[in-house]
Parts: C-alpha cells; sequence; structure tokens
C-alpha cells in the first residue's frame, strides 16, 4: 500500500515535471470522453425527441372503426355497420386503464364557402376536444373548441392551415364565418402546420368541429326534408340538447301514416375513435382492454365476431424501433472511434516521453528502481492523466451538452451511466495504451538508457 | 577486509557472428575505506568493468563479491536491491532529474529502498546530506538554478542517502572546469577520510586520480597495475602501484 502510494506520488511528480505534456496528453482524452459524454447525452436526448415525433406521427394512437355490414351475403367492407357511438368513446375513456385519451369522429366532405371563395377540404372531422390531444396539434392562434361547444352543438370551429390560406387569402380568419352546407360556422382558431402524413395526404386541409354540430346541424339538415324522427330517436344529454326538435313546420303524421310510410332514422353513430394510448409498448394491453369493453357494451355473446375493428400503426411503430436501434448503434460507434483515437494519443505521447526519459529511467534503475517499478510508474503515470482526463472530459461534455441544450432546445437526458462507464474506460485506455510504452521503459537495459543522448 | 572481490572476470560482447572479450580474467580487491581511482584509455574495458562493479552487468565468467555477498550470479531484481542499498553512484552528467528541487533529487533513491525507515526520517537525513556538501541553503532549488559544481555535490549527497558502502564515481569532474573539479574531489575525500566510505572514481584523467590513495590502471582489458593494495606496512598516501599488483596472465 505504502509502495503504491510512493509510486503514485512519483508519477505525479513525474508528471508535473512536464506539464505542458501532460496537459496535451490529457487533451486527447478530456476530447475522446466529452466526446462521448455529449454524444451519448445530446444522442439520447435527440433519441427522446425522434421517438416523441413519431409517436405524434401515431405511432401510439389506435382507431377504432366498426365492423362490416352484411346484406343477403353482399359485404359493404369495413367500416359500413353502425355500430360505434360517442357514448362508446366516452366509455373507452373511462373505463380503459391502458387509454389516455378517446374521441369520437364523424366525418364529412363538404363544400366551405367564405365571401367569393369556395373550397373542398380534404378532412372535415367532428369531434370532441380530445382529438387536439390524442394528435398532438396545438392551436396556434384563437382557441380550441372546448366540451361545452360540443354539448351546445355550437356553431364554431378551428380550420387546418391550408384551409385558412384557400379560404382567407388575406389572412385573419379568427371571428369571420363560413358556410358548410349553408350552416354558419364561426372560426375561433387556427391549428398549427402539420405538413403531409404518410400516405402523402395534406394534414393542413381540415376543418375541425364539435362531432354534434356536424353531426346534427350539418349531416342532419340534409336529412331534414325526409326525417323529423330524429329528435325521438335520439337519447343523449346532446340531444336533448338538440335544439331542432322544436321545429315543427310539417304537419305531424298521425300513427297510421307513420307506419304507412317509415322515414329514414339518424341513428347517433360516429364513423371511428380515435385513441391515444401513453406509449407504443401499450398497444397490445390497451386493443384487449378496448374488445372487451366494446363487446360488453354491443352485447355481443361469445363465439359471435366483433362487430367492429381496431387498427394500430405498426408500420410505424417499427420504423420508430429501428430508428431508436439505429440512433444507439451509431452513438456507440461514434463514443468507441473518439475513445479510441485519445487512446492512441495517450499510447504516442507516452511512448515519446519514454524516449525522452530514457536517462531518467536509466538512473531510476541505477539506484535501485527494479523493472517492475518502472512499469507500475509509467502505468500509473498514464492512467492518472486518463483519469483527470475523464475527469475533465465529463465536465466540458455536461457543458457541451447543456449548451447545446440551450442553443438548439433539443431536450438533453442526463446519463449517470454514461459517466460512470466513461470513467472507467478512461482508466483502462490508461492501463492499455499505457501498458506498451511502460513495458518498453522497464524493459531497458539501465547501462545503455543511462548514456542515452 | 576487502570490500570488493573480484576474481578471474571475464566480459564477452556477442556482436553478431564475433565474439568480443573486452574483460580478459580480471582480478582485483577493493578494501574497506580506501579511495581508489580506476584509470584506462577508451576501449581498455574499464567502463566495462564498472559496470560490473556497479552491479549493472554481470560477468561472462568470474566471481564478484561485494561486501560479502556473490553478485555474479544474481538476479535483475536482487541486483537493483543492491545497487538500491549497498552503492551509491555519481555520473559525469549529474544525472539530475530537471525541474525538480534538490532535496527531492536527494530522495530518489529513497523511493525504492526497503529499509523501513518513515519519511520523515529519510527527509531529515537527505536535509543533513545536503548540508554536509554546502548546499543546505539551496534545498529547493532546481537543478536549472544550480552551477555544475553544485549540481554534482547534490549528485553525491544522492548517492549517500541509502548509506551505501561503495561509492562509485564515473568521470565525476569530466564536466567541470578544473576549479570546481577540485572542490568535488575534496568532497570525496572528506567523505572518504570522516565518513570511512569507500570511493571508487573511474578516470582517465591523471590530475583526478592522483587524488586517490591507490591507482588501477586497465589496459586491453586486463589490469596492468594496482589490482591489489599494498601490505599494510608500507601504505603510502598517494598513488604506489605495488610491484606485484599485476594480473595472472591466462593463454
Amino acid at each position: 500500500m505504502r509502495k503504491l502510494a510512493t509510486t503514485l506520488k512519483t508519477a505525479l511528480r513525474a508528471l508535473r515535471r512536464n506539464p505542458m505534456r501532460s496537459a496535451l496528453t490529457t487533451l486527447g482524452i478530456i476530447i475522446g470522453i466529452a466526446a462521448v459524454i455529449s454524444m451519448v447525452q445530446i444522442g439520447e436526448g435527440s433519441s427522446a425527441a425522434i421517438k416523441q415525433t413519431i409517436e405524434n406521427m401515431g405511432a401510439n394512437t389506435l382507431i377504432v372503426f366498426p365492423g362490416q355490414a352484411v346484406s343477403a351475403g353482399v359485404s359493404f367492407g369495413g367500416g359500413s355497420a353502425v355500430t360505434l357511438t360517442s357514448q362508446d368513446a366516452a366509455a373507452v375513456a373511462r373505463d380503459c386503464p391502458s387509454v389516455l385519451a378517446a374521441a369520437p369522429q364523424v366525418n364529412g366532405r363538404m363544400q366551405l364557402v367564405r365571401g367569393s371563395q369556395n373550397w373542398v377540404p380534404q378532412f372535415i372531422a367532428g369531434t370532441s376536444p380530445a382529438y387536439f390531444t390524442i394528435r398532438d396539434w396545438p392551436v396556434v392562434e384563437g382557441r380550441a373548441f372546448n366540451n361545452s361547444d360540443v354539448l351546445g352543438v355550437n356553431q364554431v370551429c378551428d380550420l387546418g392551415q391550408t384551409v385558412v390560406k384557400e379560404l382567407f387569402p388575406s389572412g385573419k380568419p379568427i371571428g369571420k364565418t363560413i358556410l358548410v352546407q349553408n350552416v354558419p360556422l364561426k372560426v375561433i382558431g387556427v391549428l398549427a402546420k402539420k405538413g403531409a402524413n404518410m400516405m402523402g395526404m395534406d394534414q393542413d386541409d381540415i376543418l375541425v368541429l364539435p362531432w354534434t354540430t356536424l353531426k346534427f346541424r350539418i349531416s342532419a339538415k340534409a336529412l331534414q326534408n325526409q326525417n323529423q324522427s330524429t329528435a325521438t330517436a335520439s337519447t343523449t344529454t346532446t340531444d336533448q340538447l338538440y335544439p331542432e326538435t322544436a321545429q315543427s313546420l310539417y304537419p305531424v303524421p298521425s300513427t297510421s301514416e307513420q307506419t304507412d310510410t317509415p322515414q329514414p332514422v339518424s341513428f347517433p353513430n360516429i364513423n371511428s375513435i380515435l385513441v391515444a394510448v401513453p406509449s407504443t409498448s401499450q398497444i397490445p394491453q390497451a386493443i384487449a382492454e378496448i374488445t372487451a369493453l366494446l363487446r360488453q357494451r354491443h352485447h355481443l355473446q361469445p363465439g359471435q365476431p366483433d362487430d367492429f375493428n381496431i387498427r394500430n400503426m405498426a408500420e410505424i411503430s417499427s420504423a420508430l424501433g429501428s430508428t431508436s436501434r439505429m440512433m444507439t448503434n451509431l452513438l456507440t460507434g461514434v463514443a468507441l472511434i473518439s475513445l479510441l483515437v485519445g487512446g492512441v494519443g495517450i499510447m504516442n505521447i507516452m511512448l515519446v516521453s519514454v524516449t525522452e526519459r530514457t536517462r531518467e529511467i536509466g538512473l531510476r534503475m541505477a539506484v535501485g528502481a527494479k523493472p517492475r517499478d518502472i512499469l507500475s510508474q509509467f502505468i500509473l503515470e498514464a492512467i492518472v492523466l486518463c483519469l483527470f482526463g475523464g475527469a475533465l472530459g465529463i465536465l466540458t461534455g455536461q457543458a457541451l451538452s447543456s449548451g447545446v441544450q440551450h442553443l438548439l432546445h433539443w431536450p438533453i437526458e442526463l446519463s449517470m451511466p454514461a459517466m460512470i462507464a466513461s470513467v472507467a474506460v478512461s482508466a483502462a485506455v490508461g492501463l492499455i495504451f499505457g501498458y506498451y510504452p511502460a513495458w518498453k521503459a522497464s524493459r531497458l537495459d539501465p547501462i545503455d538508457a543511462l548514456r542515452y543522448e | 577486509m576487502n570490500l570488493i572481490t573480484v576474481e578471474n572476470i571475464v566480459k564477452t560482447y556477442h556482436l553478431g557472428s564475433s565474439d568480443v572479450q573486452v574483460l580478459k580474467g580480471v582480478s582485483m580487491a577493493i578494501q574497506t575505506g580506501e579511495m581508489v581511482a580506476l584509470m584506462g584509455a577508451s576501449g581498455s574495458g574499464k567502463t566495462t568493468l564498472m559496470n560490473i562493479l556497479g552491479c549493472l552487468d554481470r560477468p561472462t565468467s568470474g566471481r564478484y563479491i561485494l561486501d560479502g555477498e556473490e553478485i555474479s550470479r544474481m538476479s535483475a531484481n536482487q541486483r537493483a536491491i543492491v545497487r538500491n542499498t549497498k552503492i551509491g553512484f555519481v555520473f559525469q552528467n549529474f544525472n539530475l532529474l530537471a525541474r525538480t528541487s534538490a532535496l527531492d533529487n536527494v530522495l530518489l533513491p529513497t523511493t525504492y529502498a526497503e529499509n523501513g525507515l518513515s519519511t520523515k526520517d529519510q527527509h531529515k537525513r537527505a536535509k543533513a546530506l545536503l548540508d554536509r556538501v554546502g548546499l543546505g541553503d539551496r534545498m529547493h532549488h532546481e537543478p536549472s538554478q544550480l552551477s555544475g559544481g553544485q549540481q554534482q555535490r547534490v549528485a553525491i549527497a544522492r548517492s549517500l542517502v541509502n548509506n551505501p558502502r561503495l561509492v562509485l564515481a564515473d568521470e565525476p569532474t569530466g564536466n567541470l572546469d578544473s576549479h570546481t573539479s577540485e572542490d568535488v574531489l575534496q568532497s570525496f575525500e572528506k567523505l572518504n577520510r570522516e565518513e570511512g566510505i569507500t570511493i571508487l572514481l573511474v578516470t582517465h584523467d591523471p590530475t583526478v586520480a592522483s587524488h586517490a590513495q591507490r591507482i588501477i590502471h586497465i589496459r586491453d582489458g586486463l589490469i596492468e597495475v594496482g589490482a591489489f593494495a599494498a601490505p599494510p606496512a608500507t601504505t603510502a598516501v598517494g598513488a604506489g602501484p605495488a610491484p606485484d599488483a599485476t594480473t595472472g596472465k591466462k593463454r
């Protein structure tokens, strides 16, 4: 123990004797470790950012569609059955523990009119405020509609950027009114730009409004002339608020008249339910919970097929997985190379140092140093340099990554394992790359070493 | 009593396919407390003999006994211990560690000593030695701040720090002017006279050699004169080549 302490003291003294060389040697390790630390931290941060972005693209969302309707053996295709209701959406959000949020969706494709401009958006989504959370879609101007807008069947809407561009060439859409099937809607918010989706469809070409408004004020209006019995079919609270029940421009048909001429019924169904799951790993669990819940709500007997389909974004999920794997591999590679460079730097300078200090080694041997003493002194010098460099490197790397965090606003994840590993690695680098020069020094013949010029 | 006994030492170097015999059967002895000069022209085998006497090298054949221990069969590690405990080295070019204080330079051999002396005692001894060579006030100076003579005196203090039986000085004045040479040689004489330390001066300079009590001349790998001390009755200070001090001629 005392021997180690003396050797350590000797090594430190030898390093202090040539501070410039020691500093330059350390620099290689400082840069190496700093690179590893900042790479790992920035990398983990950006990996998390990428993961989040991909999840925002919909990797952590599920869509529940109704099943197919079959009439006399003729299928009407997936989603043609009328089985999902807004109560289903509310129940999914309420009763499934693995579900973050659920929003009903009612779709439409209609013409929008604003003054002399008109436009048919790609998407018209009648939904609930949860939609903005699930799609992680902030409103940049004005506000998003809220639950009281849904319950009040208010004639409000939020527009995507493309729709704003088409209908309001001069900008400033907030507070203006647009017409959809002659129903006026007040624009209360503008959504952030989102760009095209994976299928190449412009996601900003969208009109978002309370689903009740779309269902009962706009779509229902088209049916109104034929159907006045909608109200009697409605049982929801929102249906009770439905104001059109008051309209009675036509004489009420007698019971016999009604049985003779049955009217099409507007069932308060929805086209799909959009579901958000906290993370992609919980998707299978969420699917199982939703399936069980909906089967129960739809009174399906065991053995009866589901009357709905649940779809997830398997393609995006696998892209997410391979992306984070690739990031990890890339970063490990970069980190290893920079450490290797640092280690070779140490070896190089230690070799130079051995040559330069040949006389010193000869002298030490002449006054009684055994080859083992010389070996341990030089290895210890290398390790001390590496540990010192490692410590400084961690600080530098930390500074670098917080600099990046401040400048680029990347999320940085403090990585304790990376720090511990880099200290261990720097000591190991010192040992491995310091061994050869130290061994070379210990093999010197004291007679030759003393006479070395 | 003999501190050094050398019997019939041969040293052969293998240079490629040919063997070069540098020492051809050297026998000599140095008594405890003697101050001896080893003289010889370059190529005479003087350096090789000095390396063997300093336990830096091993003879090809023959026996070397230092202070009762047979060195010729020792391993490198054992010889390192002998160098550390029994021999002090003084070199022509001082060989002090640069950017290291005189005190730390003197303490260098103690790093490798296993005599169980505490750090405090070692410091005390090193300071006393620096005082004795007249550098008590320059303990914390670095070699670059010292003159050549002062540097060599630091080296002398260093050679003594582990209490050696033998001080081996290889051309100790080779890098000094004549005035400082005289100073350094007088330090050696003082050490020899007052402490009874055995000193072997290796030199080619007769002026330096004249400070020794006895001069050993080596030539072509054989000792020409002065291999053994004169009988006590006729011991005289100065160079006194004994008439019988010739080596046995082989072949």
